[in-house]
């Protein structure tokens, strides 16, 4: 059997308390154990304080686990870095001083992916695949939510990633642009087959966008589902009859 | 139940409309009126031509020069290279203490954010003299550094210090947790990292911390030069205020005070304005 991309093996997180006189850890999330395999679309589901979030930034490598293992194509995850890339909720994830393109410009340089005309190509081009080039010379402060929300998810595409860490990245819009981008996200998959973990609170949101559903009881974070949604009979007919090509075609409508 | 006949949906493609313009005369006064700078220059030359005025009714040019004379004070100040002298003289030891206070802040700061203790020293020392006039030094500077150049860096470098010290640490305070994320994401550590997010994230909080620091500096500055000012005769700009009263060249005193307010005024209007339009406006982030 094929290795998994991502695998976490019975990860604890905790946080320390640092309020009173008296050192106190919170486990937040207790022996989640699951993989995740290439070009899965993984969905994290739970209540508020269910540590999603917590878990997130474990796979991102900003919390070390207090017990179990976290492994990226067999090598632990001990550090943030470029092959995991975060998108968040917050509108303030883009850098104010750079532009659209300046913004992808900057991730491709500063983690060494590409440099100059280059960096500056390529940023061009994931721009236009979130539909932005209209705007590619403006500030994030002259863009809509939505819009912000599109430059980032070019700028974590630009990377090429093996992994896309998203936190509830559609939470702040609102229900017609969360649809929307929703669905641009899954035209993005079609044609790139990237690796997502997408953390939300919408049931909806995680049917409509995930083709696994992990989902996680609260106090402390435990794994309690892992539901594989079988792609829709339109979806696999469609692959059977026109492979990748499908996808080309639906990208074309 | 279908409701079809209610529902209108307009093709709006196949009207576009040509950009309405609504057009009606508007006569030149009030169009120079509606530009900000000309009611600042009508404010100006009111304010001139009231001094003007005043000062011609008092006939009094010992205790308060027209403004007539006070041009004429400055225009020969100017001309004769005298005034010239002082500003510049001025200007080099400002900009001199303005350094040494900034990069003894930047110092103080890196202290500051490099553990408790030190950031318990930064705000006790904060605390301490931030409240105290940088003028107030100016007999210990004496004292220590003799009538010089040496006394005025140090009450100038004391000015910008502690303001700016603090404006560093609460810019870099005030970073947002997604954007250290980011930078951390994408690989950016150590210098890379402050060079590239702290600094420009914290830019709002700098450049309030280098205005502010820079208008103190120039205040304590000509404050301390009306003291004393002189070394080895060539003395600044508050000296030449000072020695002009004692001249009773009342209406070079005049020219003298002229001067400081332009300079104050030049160096916020194109210095600091530009580099804000240039950066925070630009970028949309509110100081
Ligand atoms: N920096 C922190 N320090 C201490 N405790 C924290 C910290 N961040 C989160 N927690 C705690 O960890 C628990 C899980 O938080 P987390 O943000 O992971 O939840 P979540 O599932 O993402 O919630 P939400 O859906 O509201 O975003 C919460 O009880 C919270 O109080
Ligand atoms: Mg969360």
């Amino acid at each position: 059997m094929e290795l998994p991309l991502l695998q976490l093996n019975d990860v604890s997180l905790d946080y320390e308390d640092t309020s009173g006189n008296k050192r106190r850890r919170t486990t937040v999330v207790q022996g989640v154990s699951f993989g995740v395999s290439a070009a899965e679309r993984c969905m994290l589901l739970g209540a508020s304080g269910s540590g999603k979030s917590t878990l997130l930034k474990a796979i991102g490598g900003y919390i070390k686990p207090s017990h179990g293992s976290i492994t990226l194509s067999g090598q632990p995850v001990l550090k943030p870095g470029p092959d995991r890339v975060m998108m968040f909720q917050e509108f303030d994830q883009l850098l104010p001083w750079r532009t659209v393109v300046g913004n992808v410009v900057f991730a491709l340089e500063a983690s060494g992916k590409a440099k100059g005309k280059d960096a500056n190509d390529r940023a061009r081009t994931a721009v236009a695949k979130v539909k932005l080039e209209r705007v590619a010379d403006q500030y994030p402060h002259q863009l809509s939510g939505g819009m912000k929300q599109r430059v980032a998810l070019a700028r974590a595409l630009a990377m090429e990633p093996k992994i896309l860490l998203m936190d509830e990245p559609f939470a702040a819009l609102d229900a017609l642009t969360r649809t929307q981008m929703q669905h641009e996200l899954l035209e993005l998959w079609d044609n790139h087959r990237f690796t997502l973990i997408f953390v939300t609170h919408s049931i909806k949101e995680a049917l409509t966008v995930g083709s696994r559903v992990l989902v996680l009881s609260p106090h402390p974070g435990r794994l309690q589902a892992d539901i594989s949604c079988a792609p829709s009979k339109e979806e696999l007919i469609h692959g059977l009859l026109f492979g990748n090509a499908a996808t080309e075609a639906k990208a074309h409508d | 139940m279908t409701n079809q006949n209610s529902d209108r949906i307009l093709d709006l493609s196949a009207t576009a409309p040509e950009a309405i313009v609504s057009q009606s005369e508007v006569t030149w006064w009030r169009r120079l009126y509606e530009l900000e700078w000309c009611r600042r220059l009508l404010v100006l030359v009111a304010l001139a031509v009231l001094w003007e005025a005043y000062a011609r009714w008092l006939d009094n040019s010992l205790l308060f020069p027209s403004f007539s004379e006070t041009v004429a004070a400055l225009v020969n100040g100017l001309k004769t290279g005298v005034l010239v002298d002082r500003i510049l003289t001025s200007l080099g030891v400002l900009i001199f203490g303005y350094a040494v206070g900034l990069g003894i802040a930047v110092a103080l700061a890196m202290v500051a954010m490099s553990s408790k203790l030190g950031r318990d020293l930064q705000t006790t020392l904060t605390a301490m003299f931030n409240p105290l006039p940088a003028i107030a030094l100016l007999p210990v500077a004496m004292l220590w550094f003799g009538l010089g150049t040496g006394s005025l860096v140090f009450v100038l470098a004391h000015s910008v210090i502690w303001s700016f010290s603090l404006s560093i640490i609460s810019g870099f305070d005030g970073v947002s947790p997604t954007l250290r994320m980011v930078g951390r994401n994408y690989g950016l550590r150590g210098v890379s990292y402050i060079w590239k997010i702290l600094i420009p994230a914290a830019f709002p909080s700098l450049l309030t911390g280098l205005r502010l620091g820079w208008a103190f500096a120039w205040r304590t500055l000509i404050a301390a030069e009306l003291v004393f000012g002189v070394s080895a005769g060539s003395g600044g700009l508050g000296w030449f205020i000072y020695e002009n009263k004692n001249q009773l060249e009342i209406a070079s005193v005049f020219a003298g005070l002229s001067s400081v307010i332009v300079i104050g005024l030049v160096v916020e209007y194109l210095v600091f304005r530009l580099i804000e339009a240039k950066t925070v406006r630009r970028w949309g982030v509110s100081v």
